[in-house]
């Protein structure tokens, strides 16, 4: 075979699984956040439909195709139509650059566990990303629906201020690690201090403040609590995606989980040590170990969002702006420079 | 109503001509946040509110001109299903009217009052679960939510033991209670009662001192003593602008004199405000309800008077007269004498007053009631213009708000 058609079906197999992972994951991360919600508030959550309500997921995909498709009239309907598909298709994209693992071995062909490596994998990241707000707004705008309306507005400003402080946190990781390919910079994460303490990013200390302000816009960024205003369902009714239905909807909430699973895994690269955590056993054990690593520390950013949710207020929209622009921003623009001091001094 | 409606929007759409840039919001009736069918007409700046106009009577039914038809126990069924949240008591307010009417006011004997008491604040303190519940969950705080139903839920469930209803009580009776207590009725509200100022910790623990929520609710929809009596707000609402009225301490009826417990009152008249006032009550509900258990009499639980009270009914097998008032009181209903009173009681929402004309027949002449919360309504735009539409929902939940009992 030559090496182009061993590329090729490489990578075939590679997007395949990836995608039909992530759309698992996703489609579980509903259920994970049904379940987790509802112990927190003393409740069983979804438990008729297979075992623990596992298959809860796949009723509700089912449902979705189901329901009658809604367009509204006066809506502009070519936009409307496409509006989720805008929000939906990046949302998966961002993960063609994540590092799932170490190379596996497969006989005698080494396999990377990541779709590509580019070099400004951090770059392709918030260029897809924040195509993602087109989705919301447009599908807000083109409802013709004033909760909508306000949704999408309320979203775009949102998504654009704190896309700002969220470019600024990596700003730091970028000068530390000096590469904007993800798989160098968890490879610069290898080792430990000291025998014990992992060299992840996030216990660099610049770093550590530049993860703070990661993840708080990132949350603000994937409009969960205490930031989904865009969505405030007590003000907005369901804020853009109030005129929705079906499998336009489903599109809608996919994303939103997908976002938030690829800021997990975004978070899990950049500051905690991405695939990297003890590995030990046979040879296929420590194949597959990193791919472990790296998904139970997603989960647990997983874990974080739910439990935020099940503990916070909604912030109001003018609260939200001045967080943004007059606490996240400053601070993120003062770490970066700190920690280009910092690195001007280390040489 | 149908042209009230018509001029609001038009009125709305002059003003909007001076300026181009408002954009009419009608949020409601059918909206997860307005608690219920309440429909308010926002003209909007942006995000802010240029003017709100609370639109009801999108769940009138009538009931102050159906109780003109029937006898004045078919009524107390009616006052259930106005204030839906605190049926009981609005059944003690009715039946207190009734008493008035009759005259019967000092022949309750107290193993009623003490456990009319008992129930009306176990019923506070279940109102205002729903209200706490629902208004965090407007901010965003769905824990807060799930937390205080799951109490509410026990205390249904006492209603439940008393009287078989949970939401549509009808309990009280003229005279007294329709049945003793169950056995283990006390015991279980004891034990209640002894664990639920940990669960209201749990809820401050929340929601308290949390900063957010301080901000959603700190210096929002403000309204000045002077604002609120001249609206007329009563209740928690009224208490939290710093005006200490409270109808079972400045007026005590129902052996209210003999508990003691404090009337929380603040002076910043914001939702912050309100929230403390009215989670201090739930404590001090607690403190009552603890009272009414350890000072529980024993004796009669109806009055003794023929004419307007259901006679015991084993003297109903030995005397003629006995049978005979029992029969007349079923077929006729009772006959109070003529003239008019008003009673108020202090609802968990505020003064609720029942107004009630008799011309000396089994049917009131006129049934009127002055609702808490239909009254409290009017705040709503004074709260709210200036603010941002995040404060509305922040404002609704405040004032604590039932579209029942709005619009009757």
């Amino acid at each position: 075979m030559s090496d182009l058609t061993v590329f090729l079906i490489n990578t075939t197999i590679k997007s395949i699984v990836v995608i039909g992972a992530m759309l698992g994951a996703v489609a579980y991360s509903t259920w994970l956040e049904r379940k987790l919600v509802a112990h927190l508030q003393v409740r069983w959550g979804p438990h008729r439909v297979g075992w623990h309500g596992l298959l809860q997921p796949i009723a509700d995909g089912l449902k979705f195709i189901f329901k009658e498709d809604i367009i509204p009239t006066e809506a502009s309907k070519f936009i409307y139509i496409l509006a989720p598909t805008i929000a939906f298709i990046p949302a998966l994209l961002s993960i063609s650059v994540i590092p799932f693992g170490s190379l596996g071995f497969f006989g005698s062909h080494a396999v990377r566990f990541q779709i590509t490596d580019l070099n400004i994998g951090l770059l392709f990241i918030f260029a897809v990303t924040s195509l993602g707000v087109y989705g919301v707004a447009l599908g807000g705008w083109a409802s013709n629906n004033k909760y909508s309306l306000m949704g999408a507005l309320r979203s775009s400003a949102q998504m654009i201020s704190y896309e700002l402080s969220l470019g600024l946190s990596v700003v730091s990781v970028l000068l530390v690690a000096g590469t904007l390919s993800l798989e160098k910079i968890v490879e610069l994460q290898s080792g430990t201090w000291f025998g014990f303490i992992p060299k992840w990013n996030i216990f660099v200390l610049p770093l550590f403040i530049s993860f703070f302000t990661y993840f708080v816009s990132a949350i603000a960024e994937t409009n969960r609590v205490p930031f989904d205003l865009p969505e405030a369902e007590s003000e907005l009714v369901a804020g853009f995606h109030t005129e929705y239905s079906s499998m336009k909807f489903a599109l809608f909430f996919l994303a939103e989980y997908a976002n938030m699973l690829t800021v997990s895994a975004l978070a899990t690269t950049l500051f905690f040590g991405g695939w990297h955590g003890p590995a030990f056993g046979p040879l296929w054990l420590q194949g597959l170990l990193p791919l472990f690593w790296f998904l139970a520390k997603v989960f647990a950013f997983m874990f974080f969002y739910i439990w935020t949710r099940g503990t916070l207020p909604r912030f109001r929209y003018d609260q939200l702006m001045a967080f943004g622009w007059k606490f996240l921003m400053p601070l993120a623009i003062a770490n970066v420079i700190l920690t280009s001091f910092v690195v001007a001094w280390k040489g | 109503m149908e042209s009230t409606r018509f001029n609001l929007e038009s009125e709305q759409v002059e003003s909007i001509a001076g300026k181009s840039e408002t954009m009419v919001l009608s949020m409601g009736p059918q909206h997860p946040s307005t608690h219920g069918v309440l429909r308010v007409v926002l003209e909007l700046d942006g995000e802010t509110v240029v003017k709100a106009r609370p639109d009801i009577g999108y769940l009138h039914t009538g009931m102050e001109k159906l109780a003109e038809s029937k006898t004045y126990a078919q009524v107390l069924p009616i006052t259930d299903r106005t204030d839906y949240l605190a049926p009981m008591s609005n059944n003690l307010g009715y039946i207190m009217a009734v008493e008035k009417l009759c005259g019967l006011q000092n022949e309750i004997p107290p193993r009623a009052q003490f456990l009319r008491v008992l129930i009306v604040e176990l019923n506070r303190i279940a109102s205002h679960l729903v209200w706490l519940g629902t208004h965090a969950l407007d901010l965003g705080a769905m824990t807060v939510f799930l937390y205080c139903f799951r109490e509410r839920e026990q205390i249904l469930n006492f209603f439940e033991m008393v009287c078989g209803g949970r939401l549509t009580t009808s309990y009280f009776r003229v005279g007294g209670l329709p049945n003793e207590v169950p056995k283990d009725f006390i015991p279980r509200v004891q034990k209640f009662i002894q664990e639920f100022p940990d669960r209201v910790n749990e809820y401050e623990g929340l929601l308290t001192k949390n900063p957010i929520w301080k901000g959603r609710t700190k210096g929002v929809a403000q309204i000045s003593a002077e604002d609120a009596i001249g609206i007329g707000l009563s209740g928690p609402s009224l208490r939290a602008s710093g005006v200490d009225y409270d109808i079972r301490k400045r007026e005590p009826y129902c052996g209210y004199e003999k508990f003691d417990f404090q009337v929380p009152v603040r002076t910043e008249g914001d939702v912050y405000a309100r929230y403390l006032c009215r989670v201090q009550e739930l404590r001090e509900s607690t403190r009552i309800v603890q009272q009414a258990i350890d000072g529980m009499p024993e004796g009669p639980i109806r009055a003794d008077c023929p004419k307007y009270v259901l006679p015991d009914r084993n003297k109903m097998k030995t005397e003629m007269e006995t049978l005979i008032h029992h029969y007349k009181i079923i077929t006729e209903g009772i006959h109070p004498p003529v003239g008019e009173v008003y009673f108020a009681i202090e609802n968990p929402k505020g003064e609720l007053g029942y107004y009630l004309v008799s011309d000396g027949g089994p049917k009131p002449f006129r049934f009127h009631i002055r609702g808490p919360s239909f009254v409290n309504l009017q705040a709503l735009a004074k709260m709210c213009e200036g603010r941002l539409v995040a404060d509305v929902v922040a404002a609704i939940g405040s004032i604590d708000i039932v579209l029942g009992e709005v619009d009757r």
